[in-house]
């Protein structure tokens, strides 16, 4: 293990109920301040990585069965949420989530949650510059808020919870591609200015590719292919299963379609 | 007109307690959606605790009021870590029929130790209290409840609105998944709504027993009128259970004051269906917000 690396996740299982095995041994590791980006289609057992590390599984009937977690050298695999995230590991459900019952500013207090107690006041007032949209709207309910918003809202919150590493779930699901943007520079803002490590679930690898400092590849519960996100981007299988692109490099038009019967060379 | 106004009075404060009792019903339903059955036996308890004290161990009553508070509380922590916790993530309706279960328990032990007998309270509240305006006469312990429902509801209000504890608690009733991946301490706040839900009952069963004496019978059935109180006010909502209560109290007291007593208990609920076919999320229950 690497000096910088904050978190690391060694040949783990996944088996959900008891039956459904979801992640046949997957391994990555996390380099301290950097952005990894987890890309995949649906179902290659993105958001039950992003969940075995948080601690969420449990609350799915989810288990850890094999292999380990190490995070700042303890291990925490199976661990309740309340034990993770006080350890600093805060993830951003996929989906948004927003407590749609509550104003945008106590939706914020709720991520002081694992520091109860504590002042807040100059995280609101950072989250608010990180999202001035949210600061016009602080006494809305977040019910009514937009997409875009309320994306912003569930990653102010989880902000609101100083974590060391942050996991968001397809922070781009269902948003316009110009808010898509703005996102994706905030996170990246976030990760320079704060130094907070990010684990980035993505379909939109292009974005995520832009922004991250390394990639991992996922397939059927399994990791196929890891790599600077620069390198990641050159690659041709990669350039034509996920950033749709031919392998010339043009757009790939509709015609070639049937391609998608050619197996990829990884598997 | 004196008559009136003796009525509104006594319905008011029958109306407090009713909201105060309902208040502790519609937190656990809010946290954690729970349908709480045991709610009645929970109010006969904290009354028969303040008898003991008051009656028996002789306590004066600046003691023997907050300890019955304590025990409540203690009581409501006890309930949730033995029964309520090992059937978090289990259906819903098992944990429902777990408390109608706890009630009859609760129940039993309670005809078990003071028999099925009708007790009352020395008298301890001090007559000064009593409001004489004409002919209009207050008792002092009407003038108590109204007064400890005002002071007990405006708490709630604030703790809710305000302290971060309550935010949390909004919050998992809000969307349990995104409250645990915040960190909020989700049985925890299971824990504190059932010690302040039985610390609300218990106190509204001791001025209920003030009024009508304590047993066993009476007290826990009128845990049941929690129902039209809660569903008129709206499920989810405090400030609705209160102000549910005091319709409730006073639709039946006016109608026993100027209608005929056997009709009191009926009337409410025939007001409830009509206030449901008008709004049925209750008064000031929650509209679902959809995004469409």
């Amino acid at each position: 293990m690497q000096e910088d690396t904050l978190l690391q996740l060694n040949n783990i299982s996944v088996v959900y109920s008891d039956v459904i095995q979801v992640l046949k041994g997957v391994s990555l590791a996390v380099t301290e301040k950097h952005i990894a980006c987890l890309l995949g289609s649906n179902g290659a057992g993105k958001t039950t990585t992003l969940k075995a590390i948080s601690g969420l599984l449990k609350t799915e009937n989810g288990k850890v069965t094999d292999g380990d977690i190490v995070y700042e050298k303890a291990l925490i695999q199976n661990s309740p949420p309340e034990a993770i995230t006080r350890r600093g590991i805060i993830q951003v459900l996929e989906g948004r989530q927003p407590f749609k019952y509550l104003t945008i500013e106590e939706n914020l207090r709720v991520g002081t949650a694992t520091r109860w107690g504590k002042p807040y006041g100059k995280d609101l007032e950072m989250i608010y510059d990180y999202f001035p949209p949210l600061r016009k709207r602080r006494k809305t309910l977040a019910g009514y808020c937009s997409g875009g918003e309320l994306q912003m809202l569930v990653m102010g919150r989880a902000l609101m919870a100083h974590p060391k590493l942050l996991l968001l779930d397809e922070p781009s699901l269902g948003l316009a591609p110009l808010v898509v943007k703005e996102i994706f520079d905030i996170i990246e803002r976030i990760n320079r200015e704060q130094g907070t490590t990010i684990v980035l679930v993505e379909q939109n690898a292009n974005m995520a590719l832009r922004i991250a400092h390394y990639g991992y590849i996922m397939e059927n519960g399994r990791i196929v292919m890891e790599g600077e996100a620069a390198d990641l981007k050159k690659n041709p299988d990669i350039k034509e299963f996920y950033l749709g692109m031919g392998a010339g490099g043009d757009a790939k038009s509709y015609r070639d379609v049937k391609s998608y019967k050619r197996r990829k060379r990884w598997l | 007109m004196d008559f009136f106004i003796q009525l509104l009075v006594n319905g008011l404060s029958i109306g407090f307690l009713y909201g105060l009792a309902a208040m502790g019903f519609v937190m656990i339903f809010k946290s954690s959606s729970v349908l709480n059955f045991a709610h009645g036996e929970l109010m006969a308890l904290g009354a028969f605790v303040f008898l003991v004290l008051i009656g028996w161990a002789e306590l004066p009553v600046y003691l023997a009021f907050p300890l019955t508070l304590v025990f409540c509380f203690v009581l409501g922590f006890v309930v949730e870590r033995l029964f309520l916790r090992p059937l978090i993530g289990e259906p819903l309706i098992y944990v429902i029929m777990l408390t109608v279960g706890l009630a009859s328990m609760f129940k039993g032990a309670m005809l078990l130790i003071w028999g099925g007998n009708l007790y009352t309270f020395p008298d301890f509240l001090p007559e000064g209290l009593a409001i004489q305006w004409g002919s209009v006469n207050i008792p002092p312990v009407y003038a108590v409840s109204i007064v400890i429902g005002l002071i007990f509801l405006m708490l709630f209000g604030l703790f809710f609105k305000y302290s971060s504890q309550g935010i949390y608690m909004r919050s998992v009733a809000d969307n349990q998944p995104a409250a645990l991946s915040l960190g909020v301490h989700v049985r925890k706040v299971f824990a504190l709504s059932w010690a302040i839900a039985a610390l609300v009952a218990g106190m509204s069963g001791i001025v209920l027993g003030i009024i009508n004496g304590i047993n066993v019978h009476d007290l826990s059935s009128i845990g049941l009128k929690v129902f039209p109180v809660v569903i008129l006010g709206g499920l989810d909502s405090i400030g609705g259970a209160v102000i549910g209560g005091i319709i409730i109290g006073l639709l039946e007291t006016f109608t026993g004051g100027y209608l005929s007593t056997s009709l009191r208990d009926v009337v409410p609920y025939i007001v409830l269906v009509f206030i449901l076919m008008v709004k049925p999320y209750g008064l000031f229950g929650l509209v679902e917000i959809e995004r469409v």
